[in-house]
């Protein structure tokens, strides 16, 4: 009798819990997959510690990072640069300031360029996609002439390289941070511009929309409720994997010589571009701030693709 | 007045370059108010693109839509794009075929169904939350509350197409087109969407049009059937008559195939033989005669008319197209099995034979 009442009670505990469990959207769906990729978690540590470094990089930096030596300081008696030692752990550079405080205070600097310059793209090319796609879908016969109009537009802006984009940007704006935020941004918009449009027009085939459509939902609402948050996913993928580029490109520009024009703050990009001239004697020099783009980049990479697969529609259970 | 009177719809698609094709060359029925009317044929007969016509859901561009469709003294096919919209949910509300892809996967059932309330009732917030509960307290889904929290994948296929069926008669509209609403179903599920469908067209007095190529399905709901072959309706009567005595060669195919639980094995089935050909117009004869056994060269000379149905005891509103209907009455369904569809909507046409002894 006993064992009766138990089992009904282990049933009503099992039935009332199912009732609690509440999964949640697509997006929790996908956060719950990411936090079991073990590709992601490594994607988030990196940039965490990239993060945390460059917000208070400044205040750990163990010298100042523009304080000189002099040349006989700087170099040994054989005329060799210093290399890691117990007080400078990634040696000096070619005026003697310390390397590792330079790669913590670069940090900050390198990330507030491909932050911005990523929300910038982000911001320009959903909104030129986004019209774009809402005018073809539902515009009618005007709306797809805008399309045509926005859309030439960004093909001339993707018919560019983009490094060679943002370097006549950078020319023609002149040399100072905002150019090159705005210049490595520019060439984020084709993309942003062209995945997002690409996403709506998938969806605007969807049953849902042609069910919403069917019950007399207004266009705007179609799009704006029905359209844009099913076309977003890609675009935030994007954004992750657009931030390490913008980081790489951003350096790029930094070592042609169209970055900051303050040579003494430091930045990962001007410290590779310094260091090009001494590759042969001092490799340490270059490989410190190429390694932090890299692994930095990598981060992102690996968070960005890994959001891609929790987002897969083809994985969604 | 018939509620909407479809007259002679035309709906060709020009592609740039190519050749046009037909889907629906000249269609013509009516819905009464309050009533259940079928549309039956296989795939690419027209059936779906008639609805979307109907509804003004077909694209702009490429697509030509031809004929009248009265509602209420309005043609439908010839209204403006917004004052079509205003029709939309209100007037006439439409349901799909596949429950799970006709949801936004990423918003929750409530926001879905509040925007269709917002929309034409102007409800807003809490008052709008409590419709939409009561809405889906009516097509059946327990714990309404709960439900309006949750998305589309966290409901089992019946209750998506429940609260697909809530969403569409939340404005109480007086035509209902229902595009294959159980084909994505288990047949268990079917029986009970159907026979919410009716139990809705019968509270509210709302006309469905009934779009299908399940015949067990049109021998449980609908009053009158129209039967759609290459574009062109074949053969329109009462269920009944139609059940009966199918005098269109392929009405009487298809209720021929249908195979019996009581046939003896190894029993060879009965197909309409040959597929469907859209490369046959019906300018040049009868579409059907390359598949019809009774065909004659009567049948080549031009497209048959719909007529009424010949003979002595031919029931009145009998419509065929054809020139030599079968006169037979088929064996394998009687009346008692199409009128026991009354209670049990799913209920199988081909059940066992009460003549035979």
């Amino acid at each position: 009798m006993s064992t009766k009442t138990d089992k009904i009670d282990r049933l009503a505990a099992l039935t009332a819990q199912r009732e609690t469990t509440t999964g949640g959207s697509l997006w929790v769906e996908a956060f719950r997959r990411l936090r079991s990729s073990k590709m992601a978690l490594i994607g988030v540590a990196i940039m965490a510690l990239f993060v945390v470094i460059a917000l208070i990089g400044p205040w750990i930096a163990p010298h100042n990072p523009t304080s000189q030596l002099w040349r006989d300081e700087v170099f040994t008696n054989r005329g060799e640069f210093v290399g890691p030692r117990g007080e400078n752990w990634l040696g000096l550079d070619h005026l003697g300031r310390d390397q590792l405080s330079r790669m913590l205070v670069g940090a900050r600097q390198t990330l507030l360029v491909g932050v911005i310059s990523t929300v910038l793209g982000f911001v320009v090319g959903a909104l030129i996609g986004g019209v774009s796609g809402a005018a073809l879908a539902f515009g009618g016969r005007a709306g797809q002439r805008l399309d045509t109009v926005l859309m030439r537009f960004i093909d001339m802006m993707l018919a560019m390289p983009s490094l060679l984009l943002a370097v006549s940007i950078a020319a023609v704006m002149g040399q100072s941070l905002t150019t090159v935020m705005i210049a490595v941004g520019v060439v984020q918009v084709p993309i942003f511009a062209r995945l997002l449009r690409g996403s709506m027009l998938s969806q605007a085939n969807a049953d849902y929309v042609l069910a919403a459509r069917a019950l007399g939902v207004r266009r705007r609402r179609v799009v704006m409720g029905h359209v844009l948050p099913n076309s977003l996913g890609p675009v935030i993928v994007q954004s992750t994997l657009a931030l390490a580029t913008a980081i790489i490109e951003a350096a790029a520009l930094s070592y042609l010589g169209l970055g900051n024009p303050d040579a003494a703050q430091p930045e990962w990009g001007v410290m590779l571009a310094q260091a090009e001239r001494f590759f042969d004697e001092a490799p340490f020099m270059a490989i410190c701030p190429a390694l932090g783009i890299i692994v930095t980049a990598l981060g992102f990479t690996l968070l960005g693709e890994s959001m891609r697969e929790a987002l897969d529609p083809k994985l969604r259970s | 007045m018939p509620l909407l009177s479809v007259d002679e719809l035309k709906v060709t698609f020009q592609g740039q370059g190519r050749r046009a094709s037909t889907a629906v060359s000249g269609v013509s029925f009516d819905v009464d108010e309050g009533q259940v009317v079928g549309l039956v044929g296989e795939s690419g007969c027209g059936k779906s693109v008639t609805s979307l016509a109907l509804m003004g859901l077909l694209p702009k561009k490429g697509v030509r839509v031809e004929g009248r469709a009265d509602y209420r003294g309005t043609d439908l096919l010839s209204l403006r794009p917004s004052a079509m919209r205003d029709l939309r949910g209100t007037q006439l509300a439409m349901i799909f075929q596949d429950p799970l892809s006709s949801l936004n996967p990423v918003v929750p059932i409530g926001v879905q169904v509040t925007e269709i309330l917002s929309r034409h009732r102007g409800m807003r917030g809490q008052a709008a939350r409590d419709e939409a509960a009561a809405l889906l307290e009516r097509v059946g889904i327990p714990d309404p509350t709960r439900r309006l929290k949750e998305y589309p994948h966290q409901l089992s296929g019946g209750m998506r197409q429940r609260a697909l069926i809530a969403m569409a008669v939340a404005c109480a509209p007086r035509l209902l087109i229902a595009d294959e609403p159980t084909t994505a179903l288990d047949v268990t599920i079917q029986a009970q969407i159907l026979e919410l469908l009716k139990e809705l067209v019968d509270q509210e007095g709302t006309a469905l049009l009934m779009i299908t190529h399940d015949l067990g399905v049109v021998a449980g709901l609908c009053d009158d059937v129209n039967v759609l072959y290459a574009g062109k309706v074949v053969e329109s009567a009462d269920r009944r008559n139609l059940f009966a005595e199918p005098a269109h060669p392929y009405a009487h195919g298809l209720l021929n195939s249908i195979p019996r639980l009581d046939a003896p094995r190894g029993q060879p089935l009965n197909p309409v033989r040959g597929s469907i050909n859209d490369q046959i117009a019906w300018a040049d004869g009868c579409a059907f005669a390359p598949r019809c056994d009774h065909y004659t060269l009567e049948c080549l000379e031009g497209a048959p008319e719909l007529g009424p149905l010949a003979g002595a005891g031919a029931p009145a509103g009998h419509q065929v197209r054809c020139v030599n209907p079968v006169r037979e009455r088929l064996e394998t369904v009687t009346l008692a099995d199409v009128g026991a569809g009354d209670d049990s909507p799913a209920e199988p046409v081909t059940q066992k034979e009460e003549t035979s002894e």
